[in-house]
């Protein structure tokens, strides 16, 4: 409970931050809005020369960009922003002063820079999973439905324990901001279903940078093509995930001594 | 003009060594140069394989060979100007480069053709790489090649002189990055970038001609193919002309105006 007002405060004080800059929200509006021009004139010009790629149809290559918007947007609103805040902070010792402060270091670190404009990404998201899902239809039940909420949220975890690991690894080599790049370069890979890439770039993009989990699968649980053994695996690894990241963080900051001591 | 070679040699040894400092950023930041035409090559693969080997005139080998080809021409070509105007201006760095008694369109040209040497021996194995992961087979002949490096010089050329004078929005706006997108954006459609041209409606095709994207990047690529005929050659070449003179004459008219707008921040 302590935690969600907290989180809330931090959303408060994103909220008032980015009420100084208004523009940015057209300008955000407008970037979104190229990025999907984009992602749907990419399946647009695929599907006007053949019915479906690797197996999926074109509903459902449109709730996989579903995913990727929203999963997106929630990287570009909280994860990336508090990530690189946090790197900034070791780099310049402001982290100390978080450390001081009574809760939890992992969490506020983690929730710590909210861009709120960024948001516009999930909300166009919104639309377009609404519209694949109704184009879908019969094959949506209940069941797709549940499998397709706890896939998100594994993926959404496995995402931010991915991140949250990159940016510990701070504490020993200080620059570490192109971690983050190496992250987004891959990232637009998720606009496709990772089973038409070669195998070796499927385990980069399922492993390495695990883009697959938070795009694919939660997409594939949509039209319920997705196996027992990929719903537990990914549940199962975002569990892990948690817990190695946990663990990692806690032997990081272990190990830091703070800049301006 | 023998001036220029002194100013050019020195303008390259400052610009290997500063840029060798940064040796794994710049690895970085290919990456996702890689990605984009690797992600279409594979999914256009995919698309030609289903229908049978061949989509619109292109077989799957082609495809392979269109984006590797799209991947080697837009990294030869591109430019990251038009984020780094911004910065100078912001930061004041732009009073310095008038100080100097020379356009600073070079120290750019300079800098990025610098850059494009030290990041060949990176582009050359992943292309390498590439082509053997996808078995891709490419026998072309003696005079496109020939005439793809004139070709490729105007292509940098021209998308040189466009982007530094669209850059230089900067001196209006502090707020390009919209802008700086949208030119992306139409960029992908209209270049051959998201698939071959020929792939795509009649009316894009139409618009591809009028607009300067394809003549820097679907045109060279095509070319490599051997998909140009020489006549085609001759019209992409005058095309090609065409674009970097009003470029050439769009960056004198822009630079003016905004030299007299530009006001130096943190002088």
């Amino acid at each position: 409970m302590y935690y969600f007002r907290l989180f809330a405060t931090y959303v408060r004080v994103g909220i008032l931050g980015e009420l100084e800059y208004r523009a940015n929200f057209w300008i955000n509006i407008i970037q979104s809005a190229l990025d999907l021009c984009v992602a749907l004139g990419g399946i647009a010009v695929v599907f006007s020369h053949t019915d479906t790629l690797g197996g999926w149809r074109q509903e459902e290559l449109l709730a996989l960009i579903g995913v990727y918007f929203l999963i997106g947007g929630l990287i570009r609103t909280l994860i990336r922003p508090s990530m690189i805040q946090f790197m900034e902070d070791v780099r310049q010792g402001t982290l100390d002063f978080k450390l001081t402060k009574p809760a939890d270091s992992q969490v506020l670190v983690s929730i710590q820079r909210i861009e709120i404009w960024r948001l516009v990404d999930v909300l166009i998201s919104l639309p377009v999973l609404g519209i694949a899902f109704l184009r879908l239809g019969a094959s949506l039940g209940p069941i797709e439905s549940a499998v397709f909420a706890v896939t998100l949220l594994s993926g959404a975890l496995i995402i931010y324990s991915f991140w949250l690991m990159l940016s510990t690894c701070a504490f020993w080599f200080v620059k570490v901001e192109n971690i983050q790049v190496i992250f987004m370069s891959m990232w637009p890979a998720g606009r496709w279903p990772v089973n038409i890439y070669p195998t070796w770039l499927r385990a980069v993009l399922t492993f390495l940078v695990p883009v697959a989990f938070a795009t694919t699968v939660p997409a594939s649980a949509v039209s319920g093509r997705i196996t027992g053994a990929t719903l537990i695996g990914t549940v199962a690894l975002a569990a892990a995930m948690l817990l190695v990241s946990r663990w990692f963080w806690r032997v990081g900051i272990r190990f830091y001594s703070g800049a301006s001591a | 003009m023998f001036a220029f070679y002194t100013i050019y040699k020195g303008y390259f040894r400052t610009a290997l060594i500063v840029q060798f400092q940064y040796r794994v950023a710049m690895l970085i930041w290919l990456l996702g140069g890689i990605i984009e035409p690797l992600m279409y090559l594979v999914v256009w693969r995919t698309v030609s394989e289903q229908q049978g080997g061949s989509v619109g005139g292109f077989d799957t080998n082609d495809f392979v060979v269109y984006f590797i080809a799209v991947m080697l021409v837009s990294h030869a070509t591109f430019t990251w100007i038009m984020w780094e105007y911004i910065y100078r201006i912001r930061m004041g760095l732009f009073s310095v480069m008038l100080l100097k008694p020379i356009h600073p369109i070079h120290s750019d040209i300079a800098d990025n053709i610098g850059y494009k040497f030290l990041t060949l021996t990176v582009m050359a194995p992943v292309t390498l790489l590439l082509a053997w992961f996808f078995d891709a087979s490419w026998r072309p002949a003696p005079w496109t090649l020939a005439a793809f490096v004139p070709v490729l010089i105007l292509a940098f050329l021209m998308r040189f002189y466009w982007e530094w004078s669209l850059a230089m929005v900067a001196f209006w706006t502090m707020r390009i990055d919209a802008m700086n997108q949208a030119y992306i954006v139409v960029g992908l459609f209209f270049s051959g970038r998201l698939a071959p041209l020929s792939l795509f409606p009649e009316i894009v095709q139409r618009a591809a001609d009028i607009l300067p994207f394809r003549w820097m990047l679907s045109f060279p690529v095509e070319l490599l193919l051997g998909r140009i005929t020489p006549r085609e050659l001759l019209i992409g070449i005058g095309a090609q002309l065409f674009w970097l003179l009003a470029g050439y004459l769009f960056m004198q008219l822009i630079y003016r105006a905004g030299i007299k707008r530009y006001a130096a921040f943190g002088a």
